[in-house]
């Protein structure tokens, strides 16, 4: 088999034509999500059955299905229900691109919110007792202290997850989107090559995750500057 | 335990601690007056850090009374952020922010809970880091230090509350040898300062030159208390006999 290289310099400006609605994706859903995310730890933590347990059923529920799955629903699904098609959120989910963008922000808000938690909860007591004792309240010592040691606890699987983010927003080509994926399906339906299309596919998105993985290195050498100095 | 007419900044009554099943406090009334010190001693888990954690609260005592500063400890949330910003604390594990300066560790509480601004915060920040004897110190992060300079910081935040009380629960525990005597010599100053101080401590040298009264614990249970003098020379319980042969013989 041959491989058609004029085909993928042809091919990779058109792919790279969606890539504004690819970062369009990753970042209002991983903005959304992140505060969606923050929202449910506080919910998760608050130590009240009432908002602790149906935070944990939203987090089952959206972690244990595929996301393809909650898109579709979202996207077909929705419109056949009466109230949704009433409700003030009709404008956002009658489009495919609110449709993504809800889907992956809950998505992302079940996975980061769990990331949340294991850094709050991998910040040591003694520290927390610290501010305790100094008599600062409860919410100073969430935002002063826990807060900002849990942040760079889980900043590795946070970046992780936003790798993972990068990669599901290729999903949205699947109800219509024409981000870089959906923009390949296209030249691929149109010249049958799908072997380089693909592939060079593959190299943007690789490069994309290298530079999603290059900013969190410098970020948590940054957020490290106190770990760093130690001798 | 004498009844003079002097305030009691600290009393309890008859408290009790459990842990599930397991009684780490037995039945302890106690009273602290204003500008006394007082150390505790006694072996691994006889409740002594306990004693003292319930008196800020950290932990919830089961049974009896406690009364801080005229303030009953209850579950009421707002007193007990006004107690313990009069109870200042210094733990065995230093407990600095290690994400913060320094100076932001010392910062911090009085700017958020004494609604200091940054220019008073950072005065009295840098009053009682001279106190401690590291001001040079003040833009460093806490793992820049050694263990010693750590626990002087922590002492350092604890008096920027300017508390009535300061509570020590084995301040020198963690620390190296050679790094000990610093940290007791920023207690002693306070001490002679007139600070009222509960001390669980082992260092029984600064134990006879700084208390008033000695406590011995074991299981729970205050066993003995006596002026120092008393309390070394003329121990009244075997237990506190026992505990003070092994620990001084090396």
């Amino acid at each position: 088999m041959s491989f058609d290289l004029d085909l993928i310099l042809d091919s990779i400006p058109k792919m790279l034509m969606g890539i504004g609605l690819t970062f369009q994706l990753l970042f209002l859903s991983l903005l959304l999500g992140t505060a969606l995310a923050i929202i449910l730890l506080i919910m998760r933590i608050s130590g009240r059955w009432y908002l602790s347990w149906p935070t944990m059923a939203y987090i089952y529920i959206f972690r244990g299905t595929p996301i393809l799955v909650q898109i579709f629903i979202i996207y077909y699904g929705f419109p056949q229900l009466e109230f949704i098609r009433e409700s003030i959120f009709w404008p956002i989910l009658r489009e495919p691109f609110g449709c993504a963008i809800v889907a992956l922000t809950l998505n992302t808000g079940a996975y980061v919110s769990e990331i949340f938690r294991g850094g709050v909860i991998g910040v040591d007591r003694g520290l927390k007792e610290a501010g305790a004792a100094l008599g600062l309240s409860v919410t100073h010592r969430f935002i002063y202290i826990t807060a900002p040691i849990a942040i760079r606890l889980c900043l590795p699987a946070y970046s992780n997850d936003v790798i993972s983010l990068q990669k599901s927003t290729a999903l949205a080509s699947t109800i219509t989107l024409l981000d870089m994926t959906g923009i390949a399906r296209t030249i691929v339906a149109e010249t049958y090559a799908p072997y380089e299309v693909f592939v060079s596919l593959m190299v943007i998105y690789l490069i994309l995750t290298w530079m999603i993985q290059r900013s969190f290195g410098w970020i948590e050498k940054r957020m490290s500057r106190h770990i760093r100095e130690e001798v | 335990m004498s009844d003079s007419g002097q305030t009691n900044i600290i009393q309890l009554e008859n408290v009790d601690k459990y842990f599930g099943e397991f009684q780490a406090l037995k039945n302890i009334s106690l009273s602290v007056k204003k500008g006394e010190r007082i150390v505790v001693c006694g072996p691994s888990g006889s409740g002594k850090s306990t004693l003292i954690r319930c008196i800020n609260r950290l932990e919830e005592h089961s049974n009896g009374k406690i009364v801080v500063n005229g303030h009953e400890l209850t579950s009421a949330v707002k007193d007990i952020d006004a107690v313990r910003k009069e109870v200042g604390m210094v733990f065995q594990s230093f407990n600095l922010f290690p994400h913060l300066t320094v100076i932001n560790n010392l910062m911090l509480a009085p700017k958020l809970a004494r609604k200091a601004s940054k220019a008073e915060a950072h005065d009295i920040a840098m009053k009682y880091l001279e106190r401690v004897k590291i001001p040079e110190q003040a833009d460093k992060y806490p793992s820049q230090l050694s263990g010693g300079q750590q626990q002087r910081v922590a002492i350092a935040r604890a008096l920027c509350m300017n508390p009535l009380v300061m509570l020590f629960d084995e301040p020198t525990s963690a620390l190296d040898p050679e790094m000990i005597s610093e940290v007791l010599d920023v207690m002693t100053d306070l001490a002679q300062e007139g600070m009222t101080m509960i001390v669980v401590t082992h260092e029984m040298g600064f134990a006879r030159s700084v208390a008033d009264n000695m406590i011995f614990m074991d299981n729970g249970e205050i066993v003995e208390m006596n002026p120092p003098k008393e309390f070394f020379d003329n121990p009244k319980s075997d237990r506190t006999r026992l505990f003070l042969s092994q620990i001084l013989t090396h």
